[in-house]
């Protein structure tokens, strides 16, 4: 009992106690609203955990995580256009363009069960597929950035342009759905999204931190570092890649639906250009290796943004890109990874006396040395 | 057969503005391995500085050089996103030598600013800014130079730049007061700039109608890619610039000197964006969201070209026109009628330029697979090659 109740373990139980205080506290002091955005800025902080698993660990810069955020955010809205509806009916916008049977991609989805599973499932394989096509041709580096940015682009285009299939541009809403017979955007609702997202976020977390640590974690470490040395050892570092960034496609996924019910639309919007690449930026803001700093830099830099762009809409793209500027140029471990190696004592030193600089005393008390000393000082006057 | 030839014709047109726009980033990404995300805001400046060539000529004493100010748009426009490009460097770019990735989220962070800057910028939001810049640069000028021994020194740096910045954010909203002063130079509008008599017609040769002004971009294009290949294959800078792009310290031991070499292949690829965006004006009209309709396909374009090569680059992006058209036109109907319903059907699906989108990039992918260096591969030997 004595061993359990140790200094180190309630040491490392207090942040886990915080986080409990924290999602019992919250929803009773935020108003709905405030509520709300910190739960899909949380949310976001998953898909941010897995742009660092990718990126922050194994050093593939993703620009096209958008896709795989957006699928999950589109099973989920599919689903619970589906699931408002009665029997033989078909969803609103189905009207608008002349459609008369549901499409045939679209009838799983009255499953609760078949979602739950598309949610993560789906891009994880879209993530494994085009993961491994690319890897296995070894194309690394800016060349996969920018192929998961056309990508991106292509499923930007396909969802933006189906009005057909999936209501195009206009997305899918979601908030006036039914949900196990509540109403989706209803406060109440939207507290247990909350709850959700912080159970999943702390689960993605510790995913991710099982998945750092030990032979794979290494792995992973050992291919941003020095990828041909680790195949010559005798790695297939394709299973690998691929494997990680099906996993971070996963997580996207997750991402995507709390997002997609905690905004009330999944629309294309979701799979754009630039949004993918502010995922990056909250994570390397908040520090790529450090998976704390994955979420503290989504949640962070989206509050900035939402008080920013409520005070001075104009400014906030000047701010976010000097972020970017900042970041890569001044601080390119992130504010975690700053404080880690030490900033914060860094900045003091600079205002306190010089560090007293070591000697060697015995030389201090040596009679013979002191004599030659008082000898030169005095011949130098 | 003229069906044929209007295919040509309108791929060659989609495609010599594409290889305009590539051009500049094949140069700047091949030589120099810097992912330039501020590339299509490059070209927007050029865009941009079109419109104020064309205003400045459209009345006053100029008038009568209107029908030619185009010609005189695209040094100018070469000058400023040129030397945009080059301040883009001086500043942040040589920092990132080596670290593409980061270059690339640097660069990402500067289009962002661009954009925000040609939406916002007015008379109040320059001053402010010229004023910022100024300060902050003669502060050490005027401070002793004991200051900056101290040990605290950085974080002076710091504080100089930030209380610059924040004098600067004061006296624009102070001057923002002023009715004149406030006025956006540009605001977020799209602008429309007017070509001139001798642009707007076309050529009409049996069937084919071709516009002057799609004319006129293919032989810019061809000018351009001329002047470049020159440069690079025959000037003594253009010498240098391959020297350093093979070998980099051994170009530094026989005296060259690589960082004005870096310095001048980024103008001249920021340049080249610059008349790619003077082109650009000619087509409709342009906004500051321009760059990002442009840049992922540049980057296409050299992926698939392969990197380093400019003969790689122009037949990849008239591949790409050529074959966006097609797609994007569904001319297939036209030259087989009568085929299967479930073809056609699949035809009709990707008869938009946007779904044409979808399709090209997918064969892109697809080609990779094949030909993971592109069309035309760089030769060598290295584990990382």
């Amino acid at each position: 009992m004595a061993d359990l109740l140790s200094a180190r373990n309630l040491r490392r139980a207090i942040p886990w106690l915080l986080i409990v205080i924290a999602a019992l506290v919250l929803p009773v002091v935020l108003p709905p609203f405030r509520l709300n955005l910190l739960g899909r800025f949380l949310s976001l902080g998953i898909v941010a955990l897995g742009i660092d698993l990718i990126w922050g660990f194994t050093g593939l810069l993703s620009l096209g995580q958008g896709i795989f955020f957006a699928l999950g955010g589109y099973a989920l809205g599919m689903h619970l256009q589906l699931g408002s509806l009665a029997p033989g009916e078909l969803p609103e916008f189905f009207g608008l363009y002349g459609v008369k049977a549901l499409p045939a991609f679209w009838q799983p989805f009255t499953s609760p069960l078949f979602t739950l599973l598309c949610i993560w499932v789906l891009p994880a394989l879209v993530a494994g597929v085009l993961g491994y096509l690319v890897f296995r041709n070894r194309i690394k580096g800016v060349y996969f950035s920018i192929l998961t940015q056309a990508a991106l682009l292509v499923f930007f285009n396909f969802f933006n342009g189906q009005q057909k299939l999936i209501n195009g541009t206009n997305g899918l809403k979601t908030d006036t759905a039914q949900l196990l017979g509540q109403l989706v955007g209803s406060d109440a609702m939207q507290r247990n999204l909350f709850w959700l997202t912080v159970v999943l976020a702390v689960g993605a977390y510790l995913l991710c931190r099982w998945l750092t640590r030990g032979r794979f974690g290494d792995a992973l470490i050992a291919i941003r570092d020095d990828e041909p040395r680790l195949r010559f050892t005798g790695y297939n570092t394709t299973v690998y890649k691929t494997l990680v960034f099906a996993v971070a496609g996963a997580m996207a996924g997750v991402s995507g639906a709390l997002y997609t019910v905690q905004s009330g639309i999944v629309s294309p919007q979701f799979m754009a250009v630039p949004f993918s690449i502010e995922m990056v930026i909250w994570v390397a803001v908040g520090g790529r290796g450090t998976l704390i700093g994955a979420v503290l830099g989504a949640v962070l830099i989206n509050y900035a943004k939402s008080l920013v762009s409520e005070a001075l809409p104009e400014t906030w793209l000047f701010i976010q890109g000097g972020l970017f500027l900042l970041v890569v140029t001044a601080l390119p471990d992130g504010l975690v990874g700053w404080w880690r190696s030490g900033g914060p004592g860094r900045i003091r030193a600079m205002f306190s006396s010089p560090p007293a600089v070591a000697t060697y005393p015995d030389l201090e008390l040596d009679p013979a040395v002191q004599a030659e000393k008082a000898k030169l000082e005095g011949g130098a006057q | 057969m003229d069906l044929l030839y209007d295919t040509l014709f309108n791929g060659l047109a989609i495609g010599s503005v594409l290889v305009l726009a590539a051009l500049g980033l094949a140069v700047v990404f091949g030589l120099m391995g810097v992912i330039n995300m501020a590339h299509g805001e490059l070209m927007m400046l050029g865009a941009y500085t079109t419109f104020v060539v064309q205003n400045l000529f459209k009345d006053g004493p100029l008038e009568a050089l209107f029908p030619v100010y185009i010609l005189i748009a695209i040094p100018v426009a070469f000058l400023v996103s040129g030397l945009a490009g080059l301040l883009l460097e001086k500043t942040v770019i040589r920092r990132l030598y080596g670290r593409p990735l980061e270059t690339l989220l640097a660069t990402w962070g500067v289009s962002l600013i661009l954009q925000q800057f040609v939406r916002s910028v007015s008379s109040a939001f320059a001053i402010g800014l010229i004023v910022a810049v100024a300060l902050g640069l003669l502060f050490p000028r005027f401070t002793p130079p004991s200051l900056w021994r101290q040990r605290w020194s950085p974080v002076l740096g710091v504080g100089s730049w930030v209380a610059a910045g924040l004098i600067g954010v004061v006296l624009a909203s102070v001057l923002g007061g002023v009715r004149v002063l406030d006025q956006p130079w540009f605001s977020a509008r799209n602008i429309d700039v007017t070509a001139p008599q001798w642009l707007r017609g076309s050529i009409d040769l049996g069937a084919l109608n071709m516009p002057t002004a799609r004319l006129f971009i293919i032989a810019l294009t061809a000018i351009a890619l001329g002047a470049v290949t020159w440069f690079l294959q025959k000037s003594v800078w253009g010498m240098r610039i391959r020297a350093v792009t093979q070998n980099r310290s051994m170009s530094d031991c026989l005296g060259i000197p690589t960082e004005t070499v870096d310095a001048l292949t980024f103008l001249v690829g920021s340049g080249l964006a610059g008349v790619a965006g003077v082109a650009v004006t000619l087509l409709g009209s342009v906004g500051p969201n321009l760059g990002g309709n442009y840049i992922v396909d540049c980057f296409m374009v050299v992926v698939l070209g392969g990197v380093g090569k400019l003969a790689g680059t122009v037949v990849a992006a008239l591949g790409i026109g050529v074959l966006s058209y097609i797609v994007g036109s569904g001319s297939l109907l036209l030259v087989w009628p009568a085929m299967p319903p479930a073809l056609n059907e699949l035809v009709t699906f990707f008869a938009t330029t946007s779904m044409a989108k979808v399709l090209v990039f997918a064969l892109i992918v697809v080609f990779l697979q094949f030909r993971p260096a592109g069309l035309f591969p760089q030769k060598g030997r290295l584990v990382e090659a």
